[in-house]
């Protein structure tokens, strides 16, 4: 099965702030000319794309009145961001920005328990931040966020006692957030300290584990960063990347998938595509899977499977199913071993397919397939 | 001796009426894993595989001393099903269960640490000390009892390298698939201390992918307090950045979790790199005499 996240678009994640008490600029989104409002103050317009530099690629655009708005929003309508069309713009108040800040909170892997993050001087990126100037706290969802971290981190950052209020408020409730909406990510970047002294989240980044998405059936299924026979396979209960090379690869769990893709490089060969059975039992899934190979353009399909919770005999009688009744030519090679091979060997064998023992016996004949 | 589980280990299945959870049993006692108990709310009463299946976990600790559960229900209720295990004191337990929200999989193992419950997973293979127990869903044929300790992130990717030492005559104290999701219950670094306790284990094969630093925190723990030499495979040397390679925990992101990285950290410890899973028993054979 596939393991993902459900990437929030900003007017969306703001909305989430909003209920959970962080303040977020006034604002509203268009999809088209005709819906924007009148308006006398300076407005800011973005871009609604889940694509990373948005504001490079010139995606958020600052009109001073209507006229200036409406052509800010003409342009970002036409534009696409990192491949993806714009179709809808949040359009904002625009803020009287004295100061920026980053705050997140992620899961910290190492520690096994969530983490809050801030960078003192945000509006940069975390990648690009060196270690020693982001500030990090554990936070242990049995003992939720101590206010002793909201006042160290109001320290930090130089606030005044109005501030250090308002920063407690708001990382308080991305702490809620984060924990109420099973987030795999809540980062405000950047937290923004206006002319006013208030604190405002001037952009949001909500990423909500898809494992959990079952608790939140109000949530949109979609990330928008997969492709369509990608959405497909996950739809199958599987794990699909689509990649560059010529050959299709099919194995049983993601680290043998991998495995099989390194293990073709070594034959100059590279995978064209990564799809994990996972522990499937069922006939129709391997059918599906070599469905979703055939059409993905590649010369060759190398399955690799290694029986335990799936049976080598299983997934031989869905390859030759499939063969049959989708009318597939790409050659196939395989490779099988573990619960059930022998009858699995066989059943392949009557069929024409010719089903290796050895992993780097199969890859080899995979990339003379490729080649050939 | 061995890791986690041995001859005297007494098994309960949590789900076992579900598909995954009979076969699977059936496949532990085919083994000679001693599973003597299943357990299935709603289902209590009855008998399967020759088995009591149970209402609770502390009907079937209580009925049959059981001091280990493997967990085969669905993730919806898997948290349930492993706080009822954590409550109930036993020593181990084991998550096959996938797909568990990552915030349940965060609590659980708290949670287990507060309580002095071992868990292994979730999404894992479970744990095999062969010749004695088998307590995880691994295929029953690729074992050999023998001194090389085996972990692994992976699933299937254990089998292969688990078979292939088996094929060249080199037998495991204990094989540990300690899972693939970014947050699990026992770490590298908790296997590699209990390799290195543990008197039949002399050496270790560690099977890593990309994605996190589990790998690099065991290069640093190795480097300071493992004796034992080790052998490591990477998974995801071609792996593209910024996707998820099936494994909730198998992404390169920001730069870091890179096979390149775990490599380097691993060696610089003074581990033995394999460049392909069946050269693993090669890399192994040249330092062991069996």
């Amino acid at each position: 099965m596939t393991a993902d996240m459900v990437r929030l678009a900003e007017h969306a994640g703001k909305a989430l702030f909003a209920k959970f008490g962080i303040p977020v600029p006034e604002g509203y989104v268009v999809r088209s000319l005709g819906e924007i409002r009148e308006t006398t103050k300076p407005m800011a317009a973005k871009a609604q794309v889940l694509a990373g530099g948005r504001g490079k690629a010139g995606g958020i655009l600052f009109g001073s009145n209507q006229e200036q708005l409406e052509r800010a929003v003409t342009s970002l309508l036409s534009m696409r961001i990192g491949g993806e069309k714009v179709s809808e713009v949040l359009i904002e108040e625009r803020l009287n920005i004295i100061d920026e800040y980053y705050v997140s909170i992620s899961v910290d892997r190492s520690a096994g328990i969530p983490m809050l993050m801030v960078i003192p001087h945000g509006g940069t990126e975390v990648e690009t931040t060196e270690s020693q100037n982001i500030l990090k706290w554990n936070i242990h969802p049995f003992i939720d966020l101590p206010e002793y971290v909201c006042r160290e981190c109001a320290n930090q950052l130089i606030l005044g006692p109005q501030q250090a209020t308002h920063l407690e408020q708001v990382l308080t409730s991305l702490w809620r957030l984060f924990w109420a909406m099973d987030c795999d990510l809540a980062e405000i970047n950047p937290l923004v300290k206006t002319g006013l002294g208030d604190l405002i989240a001037a952009d949001a980044k909500v990423t909500i584990d898809d494992d959990a998405l079952f608790r939140h059936p109000e949530l949109p299924r979609e990330s928008g960063e997969r492709t369509p026979l990608e959405l497909e396979a996950r739809d199958l209960g599987l794990s699909m990347v689509q990649l560059d090379g010529g050959v299709g690869v099919v194995a049983n769990g993601a680290g043998l998938t991998m495995a099989t893709l390194d293990n073709l490089a070594l034959h100059g060969s590279s995978g064209g595509v990564f799809l994990d059975l996972g522990g499937t039992d069922d006939e129709k899934v391997v059918e599906g899977a070599l469905s979703l190979l055939s059409r993905a353009s590649q010369r060759v399909i190398l399955v690799n499977i290694f029986g335990g919770i799936t049976k080598c005999d299983t997934v031989a009688e869905g390859i030759v199913a499939a063969r049959k009744r989708l009318d597939i030519t790409t050659p196939i090679v395989a490779r099988i071993r573990g619960v059930n091979e022998d009858r699995a060997r066989s059943i392949l064998a009557a069929d024409g397919i010719m089903a290796f023992e050895d992993l780097d016996d199969a890859c080899k004949e995979a990339a003379r397939l490729e080649g050939a | 001796m061995s890791i986690l589980v041995d001859e005297k280990s007494k098994v309960m299945v949590q789900g076992i009426t579900g598909h995954q959870g009979s076969f699977h049993a059936q496949e532990m006692l085919s083994y000679g894993t001693k599973v003597v108990a299943g357990v299935a709310p709603g289902r209590g009463g009855s008998k399967l595989l020759g088995l009591p299946v149970l209402e609770s976990v502390s009907e079937a600790v209580e009925e049959t001393g059981a001091d280990i559960s493997i967990v085969f229900v669905p993730a919806k209720n898997a948290r349930d099903a492993v706080i009822e295990a954590i409550e109930s004191d036993l020593r181990l337990v084991v998550i096959v269960s996938e797909h568990i929200p990552e915030h349940d999989a965060i609590e659980l193992v708290q949670y287990a640490k507060l309580r002095g419950t071992t868990i292994i997973g979730p999404n894992c293979p479970g744990v095999t000390s062969p010749g004695k127990s088998k307590v995880g869903i691994m295929p029953n044929s690729i074992f050999k009892r023998g001194k090389i300790g085996v972990v692994s992130r992976s699933g299937t990717l254990t089998y292969e390298i688990v078979s292939a030492l088996t094929k060249n005559g080199l037998g495991q104290s204990t094989c540990l698939g300690i899972g693939g999701d970014p947050v699990v219950g026992t770490s590298f670094v908790d296997s590699l201390a209990m390799f290195e306790l543990d008197p039949q284990t002399e050496a270790i094969v560690l099977v890593g992918e990309i994605g996190g630093t589990a790998e690099e925190e065991a290069a640093s723990f190795i480097a300071s307090y493992v004796s034992k030499p080790i052998f490591a495979y990477i998974a995801g040397r071609t792996a593209p950045p910024g996707k998820k390679m099936g494994h909730a925990g198998a992404i390169i992101s920001r730069g870091r979790g890179t096979a390149q990285s775990k490599i380097d950290a691993l060696s610089q410890a003074g581990a033995l790199i394999a460049d392909l899973p069946k050269d693993i028993p090669k890399l192994v054979a040249s330092r062991i005499t069996q």
